[in-house]
C-alpha cells in the first residue's frame, strides 16, 4: 500500500484514555463498514479500564474475518486519541502500517506522583518509527476545543482516519448522523470534515 | 444485517424467541444481556438482588409455562449454583435459558474460572457460541431444546465473545409460545424432598442419554473439510482463532459442547492423520474426547491460563510442530519503560474521601511503602469487595488488604476479629454489594457478636459495571418506580444499634465517624452517602490551585484524584477534569489552603 491509497481490508487498532470516546468512534466505524459491505469484527476492553484507565479497540474490515483480536505485529493502522497510549501499542504495527497520533498528553497518575516519567516526543517517536515512518501527528485536541467543546475529539479522529478507509464520505456522515443526537450532530460532522483535513494538510506537508 | 456484540444479539435473540421473563445481576461481561432486554417493554425484566436471585425467579417463571432467562457472569453462577442445580432435577415447563459470561483473562473479574464444568455437574446442555450470528441463533435453539427435553440449558459466553461485535442477520420475529402462563399442581415434579428426588435424578440420566443422541445431529455442530492431515475440535471464539491460524485444516466446531457428540467426533477423528483440540482455559473437551477412547492433544501446547488469541495459537503450534518454524515473522517487544495506566477512582468519586481517611489512621502509606521490609500488621485492617472501591486497592490510597468475592469482606473482617488480631478491622462494601450478598453478612456479625465497623459506600448505583438500579434505588430495570430498600432502616432492624449516616465529601464527619466507630466494643455501620459523579451532569467550578499559596507539600497527590496532576513539580487541577461543587475533598484537605473555586 502507498502513501495513502485506500487499503480493500485494514486492521484497525483505536487507542485512548478511558473518556475521549474511543468506543463510540470504533462502533461508528465498524458501522460504516458494514454498510459499505465488509465484513467486520470489533472488540473493546470494557469493565475496569473505563475508569480512566488505557482503552483499545480492535477492528477488522474485509471480506471474510475470522479473530476479532488482531495478530500483534499486523496492524495497519494505529488511531491514537493521546501519545502514551500510541506508544504503548506501538508494536502491534505491522512494518509501515500508519499511525495517527492526537498530539495530546494526558499524564497517568504514576507521572503526577512523580513516579514514573511520561515518554517524551523523542521516545514516542522512537517506540512507533521500529515499524513504520508514515506517522501522523495531528492536533486533534486543539481543534476540537477551537470548536468548542473537546468530546468532538473523537469524531475528528475518525475524520482523519476515513482518508485512509475505503469508505465515501457519504457513508460515514450517514453513520454519524445515525449515531449522535441531533443537538451535537452538526459540530461532530464539523470536526469529522476537520480531521480530513487535518491529514490532508499534514500529508503535503510531508511530501 | 446488523453489527452487533454478542450480548445484544444473545438479548435480540431471546426476545426473537418469546422470552417472557429475563432477570440478571450486572456483572461484566454479561451486562448489556439483560440491559437490551430491559428495553422491550412487553417483557418483564429485572435487576435482581444477587444471581441466586435471578435464577429462582427465571425458574419459577418456567415452571408456569413462560420462557424465562436468567444471565450472569462466570462467578455469579456459583452464587446461583444452588437453584441452578435444583432446576436440572425438577425439569422446567416453559424454556428455561441461564446465560453465564465467563472471563477468560480476567479481564473485570477475581478468577478466570472454567464454568463448562458446571454443565456437566448439573448434566444439562451447553451451548456456545462463536460469534454474534452464532449467538442470535443458538438462543432459538436453546429454548426449543429446554422445552423438548425438560432442561435448563445452559448458553455460555466468554468476554470476547460477549464483548466482540459482528455481523448478524436477524432472520427471525418474535413468537410468543404461550401468551397465559399457568402454573399446574405436580408435587412430584417440584418438590425436592428424597421421595421425589430420587427419582428425578434418575429421569436426568435417561434425559442425557436422549440428548447424547439429540446433539449428534444437532445443526450447529459442524464440520468443514480441509486437508485431512489436521482436524482441530474446537468451539466458541477460539473457533475463529484457530480458522485464522489453520485455513486449510479441517475443522469440526461445537456449537453445543455438553453432552458431545460421540459418534460424529470418531467419524472425524477416523478421517484426520493428527487430531487437535483448541479451547481456551481448561481441557474440558479435550478429556471429555480422551474418555471416548479417542487419541487427541491440546493443551500439552496451548495455555490452560489466559484467553487465547492467534498469536498465541500460532506460537504453542510452532511448540508443537503443527506449524513451520519458518512463519516466524519480527515480533517486536512492546516499548519498554512506559508508565502504566491503570484504573483510577474518578475525579469526584464519593469514595475518595473516605478512603483518604482510612488511609491516614491506618497509616496506609508506610505500609505500602515499606512492603519489602518483612511482615507488616496493619494498624488497621481493612477487608475490601467487589466493585470500583476496589480500586483504592491501588497507591496512592492503598487502602484493602483483602477482596475475595462478593459480599466476603463482612465474614472476614468478622472472622480476624474472632481470631483475636490487635489491629481493628474495618469492612467496605458498596451499596449493590452490601444488597447483593453483604446483607447475610451483617447478620452474622450482629449475631454473633462482632466488634467490627461496617462502611457502606453508598453511591445510588451499580457503579463499575455501567450505573444499573438495585434495590436500594427504588428504580426497576425497566425504569419504573418501585420500593427502594432503606440500607439504615435494614442495618437496624438487623439489631445494629450504632448506625451512622456521614456525607461522602465532609472530611471532617467522615473521620470523626470512623473514629468514633473504631472505638465502640459492638458492630458499628457507617453508610457513607454521595452520589456516583458519573451520575451527576452538573459541573460548576472546577477549584484552582493559588500557587502563591501553594507550598508544593503534595498533599492533596494523595488522593488519587486524576484531576490533579503535577508538572514539574507543581500541582494543578486540570479544569476539564475537576468535578467541581460536587466534591471539593482537595479544597477540605489543603494544609494552606491554596485550593478554592
Amino acid at each position: 500500500m502507498s502513501n495513502g491509497n485506500k487499503m480493500e481490508k485494514i486492521d484497525l487498532l483505536v487507542t485512548g484514555v478511558g473518556g475521549q470516546g474511543v468506543v463510540l468512534a470504533s462502533d461508528i466505524i465498524g458501522e460504516t463498514s458494514l454498510a459499505a459491505g465488509f465484513d467486520v469484527k470489533k472488540t473493546d476492553t470494557l469493565g475496569m479500564a473505563q475508569r480512566g484507565g488505557s482503552v483499545l479497540s480492535h477492528v477488522r474490515l474485509a471480506p471474510k474475518v475470522w479473530s476479532p483480536l488482531i495478530k500483534d505485529g499486523s496492524v495497519d493502522l494505529l488511531l491514537a486519541f493521546e501519545k502514551l497510549e500510541a506508544a504503548r501499542w506501538s508494536h502491534y504495527l505491522r512494518p509501515g502500517g500508519i499511525a495517527i497520533v492526537n498530539n495530546y498528553e494526558q499524564p497517568p497518575l504514576s507521572v503526577s506522583l512523580g513516579q514514573e516519567k511520561y515518554p517524551t516526543n523523542d521516545e514516542i517517536a522512537a517506540a512507533l518509527k521500529r515499524q513504520t515512518d508514515q506517522v501522523y501527528l495531528v492536533d486533534g485536541t486543539g481543534q476540537a476545543k477551537e470548536l468548542g467543546n473537546v468530546r468532538v475529539l473523537n469524531i475528528f479522529m475518525l475524520g482523519c482516519f476515513s482518508v485512509f478507509a475505503p469508505l465515501e464520505v457519504e457513508t460515514w456522515k450517514e453513520s454519524i448522523a445515525r449515531r449522535l443526537p441531533e443537538n451535537i450532530r452538526e459540530i461532530n460532522l464539523t470536526a469529522f470534515e476537520k480531521g480530513r483535513k487535518e491529514i490532508e494538510s499534514v500529508r503535503i506537508g510531508k511530501s | 444485517m446488523q453489527l452487533l456484540s454478542g450480548n445484544e444479539a444473545l438479548a435480540l435473540g431471546a426476545y426473537h424467541s418469546g422470552v417472557q421473563v429475563a432477570t440478571a445481576y450486572p456483572g461484566t461481561p454479561s451486562t448489556e444481556i439483560l440491559e437490551n432486554l430491559a428495553r422491550f417493554k412487553d417483557i418483564y425484566a429485572e435487576w435482581s438482588t444477587n444471581e441466586k436471585v435471578a435464577m429462582e425467579v427465571a425458574m419459577g417463571a418456567a415452571y408456569t409455562g413462560a420462557r424465562a432467562m436468567a444471565s450472569m457472569k462466570h462467578v455469579g453462577l456459583n452464587v446461583a449454583s444452588d437453584p441452578f442445580m435444583a432446576a436440572s432435577y425438577t425439569g422446567i415447563i416453559g424454556g428455561l435459558v441461564v446465560v453465564c459470561a465467563d472471563d477468560p483473562q480476567i479481564h473485570s473479574s477475581q478468577n478466570e474460572q472454567d464454568n463448562r464444568h458446571y454443565a456437566r455437574m448439573a448434566k444439562i446442555p451447553m451451548l456456545e457460541p462463536t460469534d454474534s450470528q452464532d449467538a442470535y441463533d443458538l438462543m432459538g435453539y436453546a429454548f426449543d431444546i429446554s422445552e423438548e427435553f425438560d432442561t435448563p440449558v445452559m448458553l455460555r459466553t466468554t468476554t470476547r465473545t460477549s464483548h466482540s461485535k459482528s455481523v448478524v442477520d436477524v432472520k427471525r420475529k418474535r413468537v410468543v409460545k404461550n401468551p397465559q402462563p399457568t402454573f399446574h399442581f405436580n408435587q412430584q415434579k417440584y418438590i425436592m424432598l428424597p421421595v421425589n428426588a430420587l427419582p428425578r435424578h434418575a429421569l436426568m440420566e435417561k434425559r442425557l442419554l436422549k440428548l447424547r443422541e439429540y446433539t449428534e445431529t444437532f445443526p450447529l455442530n459442524q464440520i468443514t473439510w480441509g486437508k485431512r492431515d489436521l482436524g482441530i475440535v474446537t468451539g466458541g471464539v477460539a473457533y475463529q482463532y484457530a480458522r485464522e491460524v489453520f485455513p486449510e485444516a479441517s475443522f469440526l466446531k461445537l456449537g453445543m459442547s455438553y453432552p458431545l457428540p460421540e459418534k460424529m467426533i470418531k467419524a472425524f477423528a477416523d478421517q484426520v492423520d493428527k487430531l487437535i483440540v483448541v479451547e481456551e482455559l481448561d481441557p474440558f473437551l479435550q478429556e471429555n474426547i480422551q474418555a471416548m477412547g479417542i487419541e487427541v492433544t491440546g493443551k500439552e501446547f496451548i495455555p490452560l491460563v489466559g484467553e487465547l488469541n492467534t498469536r498465541i495459537v500460532t506460537e504453542s503450534s510452532k511448540v508443537a510442530g503443527l506449524l513451520p518454524d519458518s512463519e516466524t515473522g519480527k515480533v517486536l517487544p512492546p516499548a519498554s519503560g512506559l508508565p502504566r495506566r491503570p484504573p483510577l477512582l474518578c475525579p469526584g468519586c464519593p469514595h475518595t474521601g473516605i478512603y483518604f481517611v482510612l488511609n491516614s489512621i491506618g497509616q496506609r502509606s508506610k505500609l505500602a511503602a515499606s512492603k519489602n521490609n518483612g511482615p507488616q500488621e496493619p494498624k488497621l485492617i481493612v477487608t475490601g469487595d467487589i466493585g470500583c472501591y476496589t480500586l483504592g486497592a491501588y497507591p496512592p490510597l492503598s487502602v484493602l488488604d483483602t477482596t475475595a468475592c462478593m459480599g466476603a469482606g463482612i465474614g472476614q473482617a468478622l472472622g480476624m476479629e474472632r481470631a483475636g488480631v490487635k489491629s481493628k478491622v474495618v469492612a467496605v462494601i458498596g451499596d449493590s454489594t452490601f444488597m447483593h450478598s453483604g446483607i447475610t453478612g451483617l447478620v452474622d456479625a450482629v449475631y454473633n457478636d462482632g466488634h467490627i465497623t461496617i462502611l457502606v459506600l453508598d453511591n445510588r448505583t451499580t457503579a463499575m459495571t455501567g450505573h444499573q438500579e438495585h434495590p436500594g434505588t427504588g428504580i426497576s430495570a425497566q425504569g419504573r418506580e418501585t420500593c427502594a430498600v432503606d440500607i439504615e432502616s435494614l442495618a437496624r432492624g438487623i439489631g445494629v444499634r450504632d448506625v451512622k449516616v456521614v456525607d461522602a465529601f465532609d472530611l471532617k464527619a467522615l473521620r470523626a465517624g470512623v473514629r468514633d466507630s473504631l472505638e465502640r466494643p459492638e458492630v458499628s455501620v457507617i453508610i457513607v452517602r454521595g452520589s456516583c459523579a458519573m451520575l451527576i451532569r452538573k459541573r460548576a467550578n472546577p477549584r484552582k490551585v493559588d500557587i502563591e499559596k501553594c507550598s508544593q507539600c503534595n498533599y492533596c497527590l494523595g488522593l488519587g484524584c486524576p484531576a490533579i496532576q503535577s508538572v514539574d513539580g507543581q500541582v494543578f487541577i486540570e479544569p476539564t477534569l475537576c468535578a467541581g461543587d460536587i466534591c471539593t475533598i482537595c479544597e477540605q484537605l489543603c494544609p494552606q489552603k491554596a485550593i478554592s473555586a
